[in-house]
């Protein structure tokens, strides 16, 4: 497809209404947290974008990001701004391999300098520079050298914000995220493993729409999407209130579609759009399926203790902890107990009897 | 999961754990191995009877206290069963005891628990107060005992404001709550908070003696 082929041919040729497209918009629009009534601004925008130049790299990640942005319903929002975007460099998508691979990225990055976006997921390894390399280039150069020319740097899924399982203690390759080494571009963090395909759209969507970064919290990540809790949104929240838990994965209370916290759900402390924007076309998430939150899209996720332990409860059993104190001081009240017996002794030792002759007064 | 939340579940539990179990069983085993003279008087009365007395009736304020001092007992009262209502009847705590001991119960809905923390922290308020404004209670008290009210305050005001989400981040606030309870169980055995596992002692051996002697306590 052609760069210069605008969003509005796209559907056109594709044979999607507007009515359809502006349903699409509406729903960006209010997943940005913007007025509904920003709707047609977004489309106009997006009809008359010109196709920015995407490259997408990806490092220590199990493409789970890719699949949950690719494989969403057709057709979808996801479906239509990949088309609106020139995807040029790709692992897992294009067909080039090879050098021939390798060319088009920095064919992409030479024709687009200062323009393109660029997209990773995964961590990067610092331990060794081989211990992830792609045509022979070590992650680390190829972030460094494909970040230099680029408007922006979204980091996709919790492996390339937060370092995710690569970085999972002990960390064995050394893995950072790309915070750590991209310092001075406009970074934005889309968190999740995988993330919500609309929220990796909706960045796009907005930089595409605006011409600038939606805004970030602390973590940079889009504020719109991550500004509230999974349980502050969790429609099962009023079970919480009223102190109603499954206490297992097949009682009265799971059937019932009571609250999970007593099952480990994280949710309380997990920022994301799960419980609004939903999974697969808005079918469902995680704790509409019964299963608590992981909380996989908050800074280490991996290393937060069993999934299945209630957020309450310390990390660790502490059974040796327990046993170990109780050990020291009965050792420590017996020795102390000891030592006064041994002082009292003592003191009866050294007792000098005072006898009424002795009070005596002699002559 | 914030580093200060890890942290305030993993090592700094730990850490508190052991402090307070170790210093609590020490301090205990001071107290049962103390030795006292054995008693050569015949005894004037039973003692069982006088010990599970002793040990119910002084929950009841003394006959004109009431009266006398109202803030004191009634403020006293209403914060000590609010912290047995926070720490054993609402579910997040009910599963950290399950952790345990295997052991669990039913919570109370939430809205109750945290009306009744707020309940608990304006009687601690107000018998800070009494304590304050009376020139003799004043004169009595000292650094320790505004210590341990601010240490059982700090959880339960952490704990308000975590449920309630206000202020800070929720798991910031989790963490603060986290980290103060640990606090209040590093300094429990070597202060005045010994007195929530020591009361029965104290009341049982007062009854002991008393009952002994034949008189009444």
């Amino acid at each position: 497809m052609p760069a210069d082929v605008t969003l509005a041919q796209v559907l056109e040729a594709r044979g999607v209404s507007r009515r359809h497209f502006l349903g699409f918009c509406s729903t960006l629009a209010v997943g940005l947290g913007l007025a509904p009534g920003m709707a047609p601004r977004i489309a106009e925008a997006l009809e008359r974008a010109r196709r920015p130049s995407v490259i997408w790299l990806s490092f220590q990640e199990c493409t789970g990001c890719t699949e949950s942005l690719t494989r969403a319903d057709a057709p979808s929002l996801e479906e239509l701004i990949l088309s609106v975007i020139s995807l040029d460099y790709h692992h897992t998508l294009q067909a080039a391999s090879g050098h021939a691979a390798e060319e088009a990225r920095h064919r992409a990055m030479r024709d687009n300098a200062g323009k393109y976006i660029v997209l990773v997921d995964g961590s990067v390894p610092l331990g060794n520079p081989g211990f992830s390399t792609i045509a022979g280039i070590s992650n680390k150069d190829m972030l460094l050298e494909t970040v230099r020319d680029a408007a922006a740097v979204v980091a996709v899924g919790s492996c390339a914000a937060y370092g995710g399982l690569p970085m999972a203690a002990p960390n064995p390759t050394g893995a950072v995220p790309i915070s750590a080494l991209v310092k001075n571009k406009p970074l934005i963090n889309v968190p999740g493993c995988p993330p919500i395909p609309v929220v990796i759209t909706g960045v796009l969507a907005h930089v595409l729409t605006f011409g600038s970064l939606p805004r970030l919290d602390e973590q940079l990540r889009p504020a719109a999407f991550y500004a509230d809790t999974i349980h502050d949104r969790c429609y099962r929240r009023p079970f919480y209130d009223r102190g109603l838990f499954a206490r297992s994965f097949d009682d009265e209370g799971a059937r019932a579609g009571w609250c999970l916290f007593e099952l480990g759900c994280k949710g309380p402390v997990t920022r994301n759009a799960c419980a609004t924007l939903k999974w697969n076309g808005g079918v469902s998430f995680p704790i509409q399926s019964g299963h608590p939150c992981l909380g996989c899209s908050q800074p280490q996720f991996w290393d937060a203790g069993d999934f299945y332990r209630p957020l309450s409860v310390p990390l660790a059993g502490n059974g040796t902890v327990a046993a170990a104190a109780v050990a020291g001081g009965v050792a420590a009240a017996a020795v102390g107990h000891q030592l006064a017996q041994r002082a009292r002794h003592q003191a009866d030792g050294d007792r000098q009897p005072v006898t009424v002759e002795d009070l005596e007064v002699k002559p | 999961m914030s580093d200060l939340l890890l942290w305030a579940k993993g090592p700094g539990f730990s850490i508190a754990l052991f402090i307070f179990l170790a210093g609590t069983v020490l301090r205990l085993g001071e107290i049962l191995w103390l030795r006292r003279k054995t008693d050569l008087a015949p005894a004037k009365g039973e003692v069982l009877g006088p010990v599970l007395r002793t040990i119910g009736h002084r929950f009841l304020p003394a006959p004109g206290m009431l009266r006398k001092s109202p803030v004191v007992h009634i403020g006293g009262w209403t914060f000590h069963v609010g912290l047995f209502v926070i720490l054993f009847l609402f579910t997040p705590h009910i599963v950290l005891v399950q952790a345990f001991t295997g052991l669990s119960w039913p919570g109370l809905p939430h809205s109750l628990v945290h009306a009744v923390t707020l309940a608990t922290m304006a009687a601690m308020v107000a018998v800070l107060a009494a304590r304050i404004s009376d020139p003799v209670k004043k004169l009595l008290s000292d650094v320790e005992d505004y210590l341990v009210w601010g240490l059982t305050f700090l959880p339960l005001l952490t704990g308000f404001l975590a449920v309630g989400r206000m202020g800070l981040a929720y798991d910031t606030l989790l963490a603060l709550h986290i980290l103060s309870v640990e606090l209040l169980m590093v300094v429990f055995p070597f202060t005045k908070l010994m007195h929530a596992l020591t009361w029965v002692l104290a009341r049982g051996y007062t009854g002991a003696i008393a009952g002994r002697k034949g008189a009444h306590s």
